[in-house]
């Protein structure tokens, strides 16, 4: 068998991050190749370098033994890579021939031989039995009917290796095994296969191969007939981060935040969460566990009040925040650290004094009487935080921008702590940045409950969760499924709640 | 030699201009034209005392205008309606002017404040429309200058004007009376043999302190500029989008409301089918130019008036003056492109500062 991919010592990364590190991977020819990976693994990273829509900084690519550069999808294709997207590339108002062969010839004048292309579109649908209307118009497809015309596509311009990344995603179960049909085809009749995605149940069906991302290192690769779905999930969570050592409980009495029976409002035909209890009490970490998109991350806006909910309460100490804005709910006590450093915690643009304003302008502690901002307090306050978190910056007036990932975040959490909330919420707030970093926010956090702060933690990392919070839950589909005890939870344990394997 | 960065700064607009000279040069050398003679020509005519006057009376309402136009840019909203806004708070406080007699005081502040207040008006519809209904404001303030437009044409023609049996005059308004026009400023410098210099002049910059403690000194402001830089971070802060696109569009067509008062109260003293136009639209060169910044702005609209009233000497000496206009055009594209470039060598800049701090320690 010959090998249709080999990557050696794929380096990538980004301000701050890096995605890929020194991967080697090896993709037979004629076989379905399943990358598996949490958000932020480094999956997408690497595919899109082997698409030609990114660069490798260092390492190189081999497609059947060719040793190849891409500068852009155009080389990749021509090598015989072809990739569908999570969201299609495709215009409702064009038929599906017309998707086809959009792109194919060079703008001209002359009429289009479609006839021609028809003859060899039928050729494809044919030889790997996935039947498809050439005249149907796109928008009176369904999904998998769409996903098949964007794999077409891709095999129509001869593509050998198939890059699918999240197909099921967006797929009812019945297509699901439609699709997989398709795959099993294109598979028997030569075409290798990447499959890209974090649903380990169909990643063990579908695949032959399995390699597991994290934290932007290949993990390993595994024959999916010899790997169980526990093995996998543990690889792809992991234990080789530095865990955060544990502190004796320090919970007070007196409650800091409490949730009653909150259910989100109607969004996209569900509700990201329904009936959400708990409390945390002053001094007192209470961690979410959850795979991304269980709803964890809109509970957390809801509490901030950027979420709209349905019904239920919201409890800051002992008043009712419901009604109240964001702007009243963080003047009441309530301080946020957002999962997105860069697009929700700072004005990139603007220098960390200013930035240190940010939640706060409209409070005392920078608004005069007459409405003027104290600038003065915020550049003293800036210095503050940049001393006690120690954020690396030349000064205060450097821009936001200029700082590195994890100093970004330092400045972050340190202005939200400084602010000396009553509760904080801490959404991922070690993610994608250095160990130094990371160690130093942990005991910032844990500093901060000792000193009697209610902290609800919401983090992809495990390790992070146990080793900060005085009590975990598990949300899985917009439910807490399982309370639990840090001192008697695993990684393991958590993760199989949190992928619906136990209940 | 390292230059300071804000000494960087500034000389982008020197830079750009001196660009666009040279574009000029080229352009006016292409058609036959002696480009020395033509610059010195528009420079003698530009500095004479009467050209003087006319470019500050012209810059007056072009740097309001730009004013109002930067308002909405801080926040990332495009206003393009200035033109109907202060078309409509000019007509309505022409009109109710004329209609009252009251001291002088009282009565130019009431112009004022209805002019204010009916632009303000105009453009928070646009303001409503994006809230409420997810207009773009971009679409909303050009389709608003339309109806505007034709709303005055009609309240104009048909409401506040009175015709007389075979009449040959335009629509207009009435007169103001005396007591409704702002004094020129030449007795109180002793300039004389000159045109008048309008008062409003003093208006105009205190509308520029207005708009930089507002946007810069108050936390209003910071809500506006934190929604510019980033919408999401300015939301999760606390800041009501709704609330700000709305207050940010009715700021921006109150600045609007000033831009017809130095004209109406100085010079027309009416609002006539002649009233000057066009000033919301070089409103936007205005504050593209001066990069939404007090003073900038101030400079560009100089610029811009110096530039027109120059170019008004060459038809005589038989250069084509559309050339000033594609000056015009030149150089703000070159501002542009400059700032840009400026802008990311600041940021590469402060980028290597920030990641030898690190690698220091």
């Amino acid at each position: 068998m010959t090998l249709a991919i080999d990557l050696s010592n794929i380096s990538k990364s980004f301000p701050g991050v890096k995605a890929n590190d020194e991967i080697n991977l090896k993709i037979q020819e004629g076989t379905i190749h399943a990358i598996v990976g949490e958000n932020g693994a480094g999956k997408s990273t690497l595919m899109k370098i082997l698409y030609g829509m990114l660069k490798q900084d260092s390492g190189s690519i081999k497609i059947f033994d060719n040793e190849v550069n891409f500068s852009s999808p155009k080389d990749a294709i021509s090598e015989g890579i072809g990739m569908v997207h999570q969201h299609f590339m495709l215009a409702d108002n064009l038929s599906v021939l017309e998707s086809i062969i959009l792109g194919m010839d060079k703008a001209s004048l002359k009429v289009l031989n479609k006839s021609k292309y028809k003859d060899e579109i039928n050729e494809i649908t044919e030889k790997y039995s996935m039947p498809l209307n050439t005249q149907s118009m796109i928008d009176e497809l369904g999904v998998g009917e769409k996903q098949r015309v964007e794999i077409i596509k891709v095999l129509f311009r001869g593509a050998k290796i198939l890059i699918l990344d999240e197909p099921t995603a967006v797929l009812v179960p019945q297509e699901v095994s439609e699709l997989f049909n398709n795959l099993k085809n294109l598979k028997d009749s030569g075409v290798t296969i990447i499959f890209i995605s974090h649903k380990l149940d169909e990643v063990l069906e579908i695949a032959d191969e399995i390699s597991v991302m994290r934290g932007g290192k290949h993990i390993d690769t595994v024959d999916a007939s010899t790997v169980s779905k526990t093995d996998l999930a543990e690889m792809m969570i992991g234990q080789n981060l530095p865990t955060p050592p544990k502190r004796e409980k320090n919970s007070k009495q007196d409650k800091s935040l409490t949730i009653k029976n909150l259910t989100a409002e109607i969004d996209n035909g569900r509700k990201a969460f329904e009936n959400i209890n708990f409390s945390i009490n002053q001094g007192e970490v209470v961690g979410i566990a959850g795979v991304e998109g269980n709803g964890q991350r809109e509970l957390a806006e809801s509490i901030l009040g950027v979420y709209p909910i349905e019904s239920g309460e919201i409890i800051l100490g002992n008043t009712r925040i419901n009604d109240l804005s964001t702007r009243d709910r963080r003047e009441s006590g309530l301080s946020f650290i957002p999962e997105d450093r860069q697009s929700q915690g700072l004005l990139m643009d603007v220098s960390l004094s200013e930035n240190v304003i940010l939640g706060k302008q409209s409070s005392t502690k920078y608004k005069s009487r007459y409405s003027n901002i104290k600038f003065n307090e915020a550049s003293k306050n800036s210095n503050t935080v940049i001393e006690n978190f120690d954020v690396r910056t030349p000064g205060n007036s450097t821009l936001a921008l200029a700082l590195s990932g994890g100093n970004q975040q330092k400045f972050v959490v340190g202005r939200e702590i400084e602010n000396k909330p009553s509760l904080l919420i801490a959404s991922q707030p070690t993610r994608g940045i250095d160990i130094g970093a990371q160690s130093l926010i942990w005991n910032k956090l844990r500093d901060a409950r000792d000193d009697g702060l209610g902290v609800l933690l919401i983090s992809a990392d495990l390790d992070e969760l146990i080793g900060l919070s005085d009590r975990i839950y598990v949300i899985y589909e917009g439910s807490f499924v399982k309370e639990l005890d840090p001192e008697n939870a695993t990684p393991e344990i958590l993760g199989s709640y949190m992928t619906g394997l136990k209940t | 030699m390292k230059l300071s960065l804000k000494l960087t700064t500034l000389l982008a607009p020197v830079f750009a201009i001196i660009v666009a000279f040279g574009l000029s040069t080229i352009m006016l050398y292409l058609i036959g034209e002696d480009p020395i003679e033509t610059f010195k020509i528009m420079y003698d005519y530009g500095k004479t005392g009467k050209s003087i006057v006319s470019i500050l009376n012209r810059s007056v309402p072009l740097y309001i205008s730009a004013v109002a136009v930067a308002v909405g840019f801080k926040m990332g909203l495009f206003n393009i309606g200035v033109e109907s806004q202060y078309l409509m708070g000019a007509l309505l406080s022409a009109a109710l002017g004329a209609a009252v007699a009251l001291p002088s005081f009282l009565h130019i502040t009431l112009i004022i404040f209805v002019a204010v207040i009916s632009s303000a008006f105009w453009a928070a519809i646009a303001g409503y429309l994006k809230v409420k209904k997810g207009v773009h404001e971009v679409i909303s303030t050009i389709m608003l200058n339309y109806i505007g437009t034709g709303i005055i044409a009609y309240l104009l023609a048909n409401i506040f004007f009175e015709k007389v049996e075979l009449s040959t005059t335009a629509p207009q308004t009435d007169l103001l009376p005396e007591t409704a026009r702002i004094p020129s400023l030449n007795a109180f410098l002793g300039i004389e043999d000159l045109p008048n210099l309008h008062g409003f002049i003093i208006g105009a910059v205190f509308i520029g302190i207005l708009y930089y403690w507002i946007v810069w000194k108050t936390s209003l402001g910071f809500d506006l500029r934190a929604t510019g830089s980033s919408p999401l971070a300015a939301k999760f802060s606390g800041a009501n989008p709704a609330r700000l696109t709305i207050l940010a569009m009715m700021i921006s067509g109150a600045f609007a409301g000033f831009v017809g008062i130095a004209p109406l109260t100085g010079y027309f003293f009416k609002y006539t089918t002649d009233f000057p136009s066009g000033l919301g639209f070089a409103g936007i060169t205005v504050a593209l130019l001066g990069r939404n910044h007090p003073v900038g702005m101030a400079l560009g609209a100089i610029l811009l008036s110096f530039l027109e009233r120059s170019a008004q000497i060459l038809d005589l000496k038989d250069v084509p003056k559309e050339i000033e206009k594609i000056m015009q055009a030149v150089i703000v594209l070159t501002v542009v492109v400059a700032y840009e470039v400026v802008k990311r060598y600041v940021t590469n800049r402060q980028i290597k500062e920030a990641s030898k701090v690190v690698a220091d320690d």
